[in-house]
C-alpha cells in the first residue's frame, strides 16, 4: 500500500464516518464501513538483547516481491546496532553456556513449539515473498524440524566429540568441545526462513550467542522468528536478529574485536577475501556455508555444531602406580 | 588559638532555594543530545580518564588489588601513547599506605573515604579518629559521608558541625563531601544538602557512596552543579563536583563534561575541580580510544582487569 493509497483511505474513511454514525448492536460496535477498515500493518523492528528497538539510525528501506509490491518498511540497521547487539551478546554468553545442555535442549525445542503455532504467518509472508503454498509449506515445517533436530543434540554432541588421548607421560588427557563465545552470522539471501533457522540453531545449539543478519531481500520471516524466539524462554541476547544490507555491514560483522567467530553464507568472492583479512585481527574463526542446500539432508549435521566450538584439552596428573597397569 | 571565623554567615538552610523537578529532568537530557565530532571526542575522553577516581571499595579489598589497581593507574593502556594517567585512587583509609607507596611519584593522587564509610552511623570523635588516621597514612584527599538519618531528622546544624570538625581534622587534605543522594529523596533535599556541605568547608561535594541505588544521575547532578554555581556566585570559592556511582559508558562520561562546560564553564574542566568516582568507567574509555585509533571495536578481553 502506498502512502498516496493510504492518504486516499484515511481520506474516504473520514467522510463516510460523518455520514454514518456508529451503531450499537448486540454483539457490540457495528460499523458501516468496516469493509473500508484500514489494515493495522505491523512494524517490522529488529531484535536486539531480548528487546525490538528500532534501528538507531532511523533509517529505513522497503524490500518488495517479484510483483513488485512493497513487502513492508523494514529497519536499515547501522553498524551502531550490531555493537549494541555484540554488547548484549556478549553479556549473554555466560548465563546461556552455563545452563545445563538439557535446558539448551529444551528451550530449542520449546522454540520449534512456538513456531508450529504460527505457522501459518510464516507461510503467509513466505508467500507474500515470492514463494508458492506448497513451497512454503514445506520450508515452514522443515524449519520446525531442523529446530527438534539441534534440540537432540545440545546434550549429545559434546559426549560424541570429546575424546580421552594417549599420552605418553602420567597424565589423565582429555578434550572437550565448549563455545567459541559470540558469533555473527550473514544469513543466507534465500531460504529466509529455513536457512535462517538452520545456521541459528547450531550455533546456540552449542552455547554460543549470535547476531544475525537476515536476508536484505526477504526480511520478513526474520523479523517474526524474532518474535518466535522472544516467546520460547530464551534468554535475553543469545540470539539478536538485525535487518539491512550486507553490503553495509559484513565488514563490522568480521572486525569487531569482542566477536569469536563469523559466519557468511553467501557465493561472493570478494567479500569472502575481505572476511579473510579482517578477522586476523583477533583469529576469529571463519566458516562459509556457500554450497550448502539447505532444503536437504545435508542442511543439517552436528558438524555444523562444531563449527563454532573450541576444543579444550587438559592434562590432569595422575600418579603412576606401579604394577598397577592403568593409564590411559 | 580561636577558629576562625567564617567570613560569610552560613543562610537559614530551611529556607534553600526549591528545585523545580520537571525543569530539571529536561534540561538534564538536552545534555545528551550534542553532537561531539571525532576530535572532540578523542580530547574528551583523554580528560574523562584524567578526571577519573578510580575506586575499590570492597570488603574483600587486599593489598595485592590496591596494587594492581595502582598500576592501572599510572599506566592505563601501555598500547596507547600519549594518554594520561587518571586523577586519583579511592580507597578505604587502611589501604591508604599501600597505595601511597604503589603510587610513589607519579602524581596520582590517594583519597581515602572516612567517616565510617558508607553509613556514616558512627559517633563524632570516631569519625575525627578515622578522618585524621586515612590524613596521617598519607592521603591526599578525604571523602567523607554525611549523616542522612540527622539530615532527615531537620538536624541541620548537626551536619553542618560535624563537616566543619571533619574539615578542620583534614588538615591540607581536600575535602569531598558525599551527600548519598539515593537516600535523599528529593531534589529539595540535594540542593539543601549541597548548600550545608559547600558553607560547612567541603572543597568537593560527590553523590553518591556507589553502595545505593540510584547513584549519580544526571538531574542530580545538575541540581548540585547549579548549587556550586550559586555558591560562587554569592562567594567568589569554586567548589568541586564528584558524581560517583553508575558511571560506566564513556558516553554517558562525555555528556557530564557538556553538562559542567555548560552550567559552570571551562573553568571546572580540570581533574582539579570535576571528578568521576568509576571503577569501569576507564576501560571503557580506553576501548573508545583504541576504536577510535584503530577503526575497530574493541573486546573487554584485551584491556587489564580493574
Amino acid at each position: 500500500m502506498t502512502i498516496c493509497e493510504i492518504c486516499e483511505l484515511k481520506n474516504n474513511y473520514g467522510k463516510n464516518d460523518k455520514k454514518s454514525s456508529l451503531k450499537v448492536s448486540e454483539n457490540g460496535l457495528e460499523n458501516k464501513t468496516s469493509s473500508k477498515r484500514l489494515e493495522v500493518l505491523k512494524t517490522y523492528k529488529i531484535y536486539i538483547g531480548g528487546q525490538f528497538p528500532r534501528t538507531e539510525s532511523g533509517r529505513y528501506y522497503f524490500p518488495t516481491n517479484a510483483a513488485g509490491k512493497k513487502l513492508a518498511n523494514v529497519c536499515l540497521s547501522s553498524r551502531k546496532d550490531f555493537r549494541d547487539a555484540v554488547v548484549k551478546a556478549r553479556g549473554a554468553v555466560s548465563g546461556w553456556s552455563g545452563r545445563s545442555a538439557f535446558n539448551r535442549s529444551q528451550i530449542l525445542y520449546r522454540m520449534a513449539e512456538m513456531l508450529e503455532g504460527r505457522k501459518a504467518q510464516f507461510i503467509e509472508e513466505l508467500i507474500l515473498q515470492d514463494g508458492t503454498k506448497a513451497k512454503a509449506e514445506k520450508e515452514v515445517n522443515l524449519a520446525i524440524d531442523r529446530l527438534i533436530y539441534y534440540a537432540g543434540w545440545c546434550d549429545k554432541f559434546q559426549q560424541l566429540f570429546s575424546a580421552v588421548n594417549p599420552v605418553a607421560t602420567s597424565h589423565f588427557n582429555f578434550s572437550v568441545p565448549e563455545p567459541t563465545g559470540v558469533v555473527s552470522i550473514i544469513a543466507p539471501q534465500g531460504d529466509s526462513l529455513l536457512g535462517l533457522v538452520s545456521v541459528i540453531a547450531p550455533v546456540i545449539a552449542g552455547g554460543n550467542t549470535c547476531i544475525v543478519l537476515a536476508s536484505e531481500t526477504k526480511p520478513l520471516c526474520g523479523v517474526t522468528f524474532a518474535e518466535v524466539l522472544n516467546s520460547s524462554d530464551l534468554p535475553g541476547g543469545v540470539v539478536n536478529i538485525l535487518t539491512g544490507k550486507p553490503s553495509e555491514l559484513t565488514s563490522w560483522f568480521v572486525d569487531h574485536m569482542d566477536v569469536n567467530a563469523t559466519i557468511y553464507c553467501e557465493k561472493d568472492s570478494e567479500t569472502k577475501k575481505m572476511i579473510r583479512e579482517k578477522s586476523a585481527t583477533n583469529l576469529k574463526r571463519i566458516t562459509f556455508y556457500d554450497k550448502i542446500n539447505w532444503t536437504t539432508e545435508e542442511g543439517q549435521s552436528p558438524y555444523f555444531i562444531m563449527d563454532t566450538q573450541e576444543i579444550k584439552t587438559t592434562w590432569h596428573p595422575v600418579e603412576n602406580i606401579a604394577g598397577a597397569g592403568g593409564g590411559y | 588559638m580561636a577558629i576562625a571565623k567564617p567570613t560569610i554567615m552560613p543562610p537559614d538552610f530551611a529556607r534553600t532555594p526549591h528545585i523545580d523537578q520537571v525543569g530539571v529532568e529536561e534540561r538534564a537530557s538536552r545534555f545528551t543530545k550534542r553532537s561531539i565530532k571525532n576530535e572532540s571526542k578523542e580530547n574528551g575522553l583523554k580528560l574523562v580518564l584524567n578526571m577519573i577516581d578510580l575506586t575499590t571499595l570492597e570488603g574483600i579489598d587486599t593489598d595485592g588489588k590496591v596494587k594492581q589497581l595502582c598500576y592501572k593507574a599510572i599506566h592505563p593502556h601501555d598500547a596507547l601513547p600519549d594518554i594520561p594517567t587518571v586523577a586519583a585512587i579511592c580507597v578505604y583509609p587502611t589501604m591508604v599506605k599501600v597505595a601511597k607507596k604503589a603510587l610513589g611519584d607519579s602524581g596520582v593522587k590517594v583519597a581515602s573515604v572516612a567517616t565510617a564509610f558508607p553509613s556514616g552511623q558512627a559517633p563524632k570523635d570516631i569519625k575525627i579518629r578515622d578522618t585524621k588516621y586515612a590524613v596521617n597514612e598519607g592521603a591526599d584527599e578525604v571523602d567523607m559521608v554525611i549523616s542522612r538519618g540527622k539530615f532527615h531528622a531537620g538536624e541541620y546544624n548537626f551536619v553542618f558541625d560535624e563537616i566543619a570538625a571533619i574539615k578542620e581534622a583534614c588538615g591540607n587534605a581536600r575535602l569531598k563531601v558525599i551527600l548519598e543522594t539515593g537516600e535523599l529523596g528529593t531534589f529539595d533535599k540535594v540542593r539543601r544538602a549541597s548548600d550545608i556541605a559547600m558553607h560547612a568547608g567541603a572543597d568537593f561535594i560527590k553523590t553518591s557512596t556507589g553502595k545505593i541505588q540510584p547513584a549519580a544521575t544526571m538531574p542530580v547532578t545538575l541540581v548540585m552543579l547549579e548549587a556550586i554555581r550559586d555558591f560562587y556566585y554569592k562567594t567568589g570559592k569554586m567548589i568541586g563536583m564528584k558524581p560517583a556511582g553508575g558511571i560506566s559508558k564513556s558516553k554517558l562520561a562525555l555528556h557530564y563534561l557538556v553538562m559542567v562546560k555548560e552550567v559552570l564553564g571551562e573553568d571546572w574542566l580540570t581533574n582539579e575541580w570535576f571528578r568521576f568516582g568509576a571503577s569501569s568507567l576507564a576501560n571503557d574509555v580506553l576501548m573508545q580510544m583504541v576504536k577510535l585509533k584503530t577503526g575497530q571495536y574493541q573486546s573487554a578481553n584485551y584491556f587489564s582487569v580493574d
